[in-house]
């Protein structure tokens, strides 16, 4: 097909009105036609305003715990998500480690970076410290651990996190029933242990947002993890 | 022992502030809070939309789901720079209930106001929210060209492709997809004054 045939395709395919066929040959002329690409952005926005004009009863109850709860069983364990999360590759050294220890991303971040500062050395310190201690709590979320001492001195281990831009640093809040304080900055890694510069009790939030390099007194922008501490205490 | 799978406070209102492509964002890290909260907010536009098409509830919650569920796998492919996240979204749950209503072969031509004619039961904050939009889309509807909306709603809310409707109505393939753009174009328009009381969102600091 021409590509000026395949251009008036637009709107019907924002009307998912296109037959497979058509659609598969839309679709290959789309990923390399910007002026569609735009053009597609505007008339889907006009198409799917169309769905508002329907009448909306509620759907049962259940449909909601269904949907998270396929969901739930759907979630991966490694999942290459852009672009903050880097693509999973685990070196087999990394992989004994963590079989070894029983605590994969601590393990596999010992054997980590070979340009390892002594910073870097005194945080999976405070962390080995945090995980020495008999009845801490570990709390796993799909892309790492937050671990809590029994003492409140808590700790995110996090999994293949993309270093952040340039400029930019990661920065770690805990809420506890009212603003986020500045927990620690950090960077990206295979595998990075965050020690937490403020107590998570039972109840707080730990939170990870995205700042500029030095960080900042409140975070200035949507936090892209929040994890709660749910341990009894 | 799960930290993700409740809503705690806190995140309850800190997700209350953030935009459609910041749960998004959200959703592509798996925070299955994210895909709560999204559902949350167009849930039940979707399950109309599914019902408008697919006239069976049964039929319309598994379009819901699957493009729900299509949005939790993929959502790391929405690209902010090509559209809303609630169109992006709305366009999922769309494609599966036009995918089902063409497999099980239920399709119907009949006018919009034919619909299905529930009658809503939700909070009063909700219900006025989408009568409000509902009207206003309905009005910009009005105001098309009777081939235009004829063409837009029988491909929208009936599935039917382009090739279908030429034959249905008896045109040429070209008038039909002439019509649709020229259908969706004039609506863009129509919708495009601002809505009273709708500002941009930005970061919004803590309040507690």
């Amino acid at each position: 097909m021409e590509a000026d045939a395949l251009h008036d395709l637009t709107a019907a395919y924002a009307l998912n009105a296109l037959d497979a066929e058509d659609a598969g040959r839309y679709e290959a002329h789309l990923a390399r036609c910007q002026r569609c690409q735009s053009e597609l952005a505007e008339l889907s926005e006009s198409a799917s305003a169309l769905a508002y004009a329907a009448d909306a009863p509620r759907p049962s109850p259940e449909l909601r715990s269904r949907i998270l709860e396929q969901a739930r069983s759907e979630r991966p364990n490694v999942v290459p998500l852009r672009p903050r999360w880097l693509r999973p590759v685990i070196a087999a050294a990394a992989v004994a480690a963590c079989a070894a220890i029983g605590l994969g991303l601590w393990a596999s971040s010992l054997s980590g970076k070979l340009d390892r500062t002594e910073a870097d050395l005194a945080r999976q310190q405070r962390v080995a410290q945090i995980l020495a201690q008999p009845g801490s709590h570990k709390i796993a979320f799909s892309r790492g651990t937050l671990v809590v001492g029994a003492d409140g001195k808590g700790a995110l281990l996090l999994n293949q996190l993309a270093e952040p831009g340039s400029g930019r640093t990661y920065e770690a809040w805990v809420a506890d029933g009212g603003a986020p304080q500045p927990a620690g900055l950090f960077s990206g890694g295979t595998t990075v242990a965050v020690p937490l510069d403020q107590p998570v009790r039972a109840g707080a939030t730990v939170l990870v947002t995205e700042e500029k390099a030095g960080g900042t007194e409140a975070p200035s922008r949507a936090p892209f993890l929040i994890v709660r501490n749910t341990a009894q205490s | 022992m799960r930290g993700m799978s409740e809503t705690p406070r806190l995140m309850t209102r800190t997700f209350a502030h953030l935009s459609d492509e910041a749960v998004v964002a959200m959703l592509a890290r798996s925070d299955e809070s994210a895909l709560a909260e999204l559902y949350d907010r167009f849930g039940r536009v979707a399950y109309g939309l599914a019902l408008r098409i697919l006239r069976d509830e049964r039929l319309a919650e598994d379009a819901v789901q699957e493009g729900f569920l299509a949005a939790w796998r993929n959502a790391d492919r929405f690209i902010p720079e090509r559209g809303k996240a609630s169109t992006w979204l709305l366009t999922l749950v769309h494609r599966r209930a036009v995918d089902l209503v063409r497999r099980e072969d239920r399709r119907r031509a009949e006018p919009l106001t034919d619909g299905v004619d529930a009658p809503s039961s939700g909070s009063a904050e909700d219900d006025a929210w989408l009568r409000f939009e509902r009207e206003r889309v309905q009005s910009a509807l009005k105001q098309l060209p009777d081939q235009q909306r004829e063409a837009l709603e029988l491909a929208y809310y009936g599935g039917f492709t382009q090739s279908e409707l030429a034959e249905r109505l008896g045109e040429p393939v070209g008038t039909i997809k002439s019509r649709m753009f020229t259908g969706l174009a004039r609506l863009r328009e129509l919708l495009a004054d601002p809505r009273p009381g709708e500002a941009a969102w930005k970061p919004t600091p803590y309040t507690t």
